[in-house]
């Protein structure tokens, strides 16, 4: 009830921020902060890139001015801009950025990962509610090799991976919920490690150039190649939630519109909606497009 | 930024094991070194048949053509289209040091076919006068004539390939390159920067190598600086000279 | 050719970013090298420092420099001047050389004549050598364009949106079209400048065609 009443509320603010836009502007920049538009930026891998749309259409929704840069290659880069004010708003995920902060951090729940961010990120950093909806490593085999081996847990790796060859992006090398935690926690050791990144882990996987592969948890190409995802049975992998990352000068005039996209996120819908950006080849505006239709968000 | 450069040198984890520097070096200059054989193994003998018979000069323009393909675009289009053929560790290998190799060819393939076509023709035909055959008049006359500028055409391809190989540890290769993606990937300026700093020393040491070779092995009679006063300068031919430059309009 | 169609306009889009990034860079670049290059003639003993030199600069991998600049100019990070600036370096890094080798093949005597009918200093740079190392530096100016539009899409890493986009997205996310049209127009853009600059090098010599007709 109170939803349909606080998107109603949204829509009618877009119409009144559409009727003047420039009013709109002015008032805006007058008040706290650096003022102006707000930029949504995106990493560059798909589910990113959707995020950043998602944000900032129910930012226009909510009479925001509001755009994206996406395809910001990495994390070292869009902080900066973030932090230089290129850039206001930014997807986030809590696990990464905890560990980005403070790199032995090794906590797993997801309220005291969530906790543990807000004390470690800079002032001019702010983290908004975090969604429900993750996305975390998780390690895959070919039915073949699950089937060969006998593997349905990271557990069952223990015995047999001196044998194999694990593809990840390459940070996974050294963080210690990567290849250092496999270790210390599974007793897992790889024969060899193969550092790769995005759809290429995929393909290594596919192709049996690598026989476990780290692949985000949500990505559509899990299911799409029939891969076998391991248990992560001892709960080494933190928790990845999806969380608004913005430059506190301007967490007030976003936190109630983000807040409430972050309700609405679920690691279905996520799942779903990159099945359509990834498989079908969607558009990711279309496919956010048609998220914020049906939560209302859009504003029209 | 200097400071945390100079603290990645002074971490022993720098220099040893398979992620050390003289690991990584060797890897680069080994993919360099393959590289650039393969790719003058195809150019020199291309550019000195186009040179010697004047015939299929397009081929040089369509070479040189090639060096607008984005390399980033071309290695993603072949590992993404090879990859699923190619078994192991080949398979990340093979398409990157393909790439680099299509990048290698339009440098050696102008520099060789340019030192051929500025062989003085008096030269040539003094050759043919006293009885040389146009085999003999290829390799005695003008190949040694070609040398520096052929030379240089492997000077420049080389270079060339020292900075690309970097991009290929983007599809997993090895390599200096790793220090570039790895470190920023953690967020370690120092290490990328290291990285950076150490193909620049690579390409420094390369350049020292083969210039030297070019000195020892062009004939003294043709080295850059007797030319550079003798010669008539207005056909000083560039190695990195488009083929179709002069063009005739007598028709 | 279906992808192309149904997202040509975001491909011109792109296009036309990616033709300032590197075009811009190439104009700038040869201003730059003209007193660098004449440097490294005029004073023979500067010339293998300053050779050696900027040709290392184009040793330096791409992304590096990308991620550098801003640390060096004090600009913020997604400021595409920064790939401006770079690409600066590069074409300079190609062009010094050129046009070093482009005034050295100037023939002494034409230098002489030159001198001798009261050409001095600047006038005799701009008024004489330069126009006869044209053709020399246009050839130098063509391969920093291929070039520049080569690398330029790996400004793409960085954020900064030019072609590379569609390089990118289309490995990511399996898109043969998008990842073909985007090797395809950087082909077709770097082709499009190679013609333009040899154009302009023809139209800057007129008394290379009329010399040719005349005989």
């Amino acid at each position: 009830m109170t939803a349909v009443a606080a998107a109603a509320a949204l829509g009618l603010s877009a119409c009144g921020a559409s009727e003047d836009p420039l009013a709109e502007e002015t008032t805006d920049s007058g008040s706290s902060g650096g003022g102006g538009s707000i930029v949504v930026g995106g990493a560059n891998f798909s589910e990113s890139t959707l995020l950043a749309e998602i944000y900032a259409g129910a930012l226009t929704g909510a009479g925001v001015d509001a755009s994206t840069q996406t395809n910001i290659g990495s994390r070292e880069v869009y902080l900066r801009a973030l932090q230089d004010n290129s850039i206001q708003v930014f997807p986030e995920y809590t696990g990464a950025l905890a560990l980005y902060y403070d790199e032995d951090y090794d906590g797993t729940e997801p309220d005291e990962v969530y906790e543990h961010v807000q004390e470690v990120i800079p002032e001019e950093f702010t983290v908004l509610e975090p969604s429900d909806a993750e996305d975390n490593d998780s390690l895959n085999v070919t039915q073949e090799t699950a089937d060969e081996y006998g593997l349905s847990t990271i557990s069952d790796l223990e015995s047999v991976a001196g044998d194999l060859t694990l593809a990840a992006p390459p940070e996974f090398q050294e963080r210690p919920q990567g290849v250092p935690g496999l270790e210390d926690t599974y007793g897992v050791t790889f024969g060899s490690f193969r550092p790769l990144t995005g759809q290429s882990i995929v393909q290594a996987l596919a192709n049996g150039q690598a026989d476990v592969a780290n692949i985000f948890s949500t990505d559509p190409s899990i299911s799409e190649n029939g891969f076998v995802t391991l248990e992560d049975d001892e709960k080494l992998f933190g928790s990845q939630n999806i969380v608004p990352l913005v430059r506190s000068d301007r967490a007030e005039e976003v936190q109630e519109t983000l807040n409430e996209v972050s309700g609405l996120l679920t690691t279905e819908a996520i799942a779903d909606m990159l099945k359509r950006t990834d498989i079908d080849k969607e558009d990711p505006r279309t496919v956010a497009q048609d998220f914020l239709d049906e939560n209302g968000l859009s504003g029209s | 930024m200097i400071p945390s450069i100079l603290e990645w040198f002074r971490d022993p984890m720098t220099w040893s094991g398979p992620g050390g520097v003289p690991t990584r070096l060797l890897e680069h200059l080994w993919y360099t070194v393959v590289t650039v054989v393969i790719a003058a193994a195809i150019a020199v003998p291309l550019g000195l048949w186009v040179g010697h018979t004047g015939r299929a000069r397009w081929l040089v323009s369509v070479a040189n053509s090639l060096r607008a393909v984005p390399t980033l675009g071309l290695l993603f289009a072949v590992s993404l289209v090879v990859g699923p053929y190619i078994p192991g560790d080949l398979a990340f290998t093979a398409p990157s040091i393909a790439v680099l190799v299509l990048l290698a060819i339009p440098p050696i393939l102008a520099g060789t076919y340019a030192g051929i076509d500025a062989v003085d023709p008096s030269a040539r035909d003094a050759a043919k006068g006293v009885g040389m055959r146009g085999r003999q008049v290829l390799w005695q006359v003008e190949l040694p004539n070609a040398l520096p500028l052929l030379l240089s055409g492997v000077k420049s391809a080389m270079l060339q390939v020292v900075a690309t190989a970097t991009i290929a540890a983007y599809l997993g290769l090895g390599g200096l390159g790793r220090y570039l993606i790895d470190g920023l990937a953690v967020s370690d300026i120092g290490e990328a920067a290291g990285g950076a700093l150490l193909v620049g020393l690579l390409a420094i040491v390369l350049e020292g190598v083969l210039s030297l070779l070019q000195r020892r092995v062009v004939s003294p009679g043709l080295t850059g600086r007797t030319a550079r006063g003798s010669q008539d300068g207005d056909d000083a031919p560039q190695a990195e000279a488009p083929a179709d430059a002069p063009v005739d309009v007598r028709g | 050719m279906d992808w192309f169609l149904a997202n040509w306009p975001r491909v011109i889009d792109l296009a036309g970013s990616h033709l300032y990034l590197s075009g811009v860079p190439l104009v700038v670049g040869l201003v730059l090298s003209v007193p660098l290059g004449w440097a490294a003639v005029r004073w023979r003993a500067s010339y293998p420092a300053i050779i050696t030199s900027s040709g290392l600069l184009y040793t330096i991998p791409s992304l590096a420099l990308f991620i550098v600049m801003p640390l060096i100019l004090g600009t913020r990070i997604l400021d595409p001047f920064n790939v401006l600036a770079a690409m600066t370096v590069y074409t300079l890094a190609l062009l010094v050389r050129t046009v070093a080798d482009g005034l050295s093949a100037v023939p002494d005597h034409v230098e002489q004549a030159a001198t001798a009918m009261g050409y001095g200093g600047l006038r005799r740079l701009f008024g004489v050598q330069l126009p006869l190392a044209v053709p020399v530096i246009a050839s130098g100016l063509r391969v920093a364009s291929v070039s520049n539009v080569s690398i330029v899409s790996v400004a793409s890493l960085i954020g900064v949106s030019q072609l590379g986009d569609l390089l990118i997205d289309g490995y990511q996310r399996v898109i043969y079209g998008e990842l073909l049209t985007g090797i395809l127009a950087c082909v077709v853009l770097a082709l499009a400048l190679d013609r333009l600059i040899v154009l302009g090098a023809r139209l800057l010599t007129p008394w290379q065609t009329a010399g040719g007709g005349a005989a």
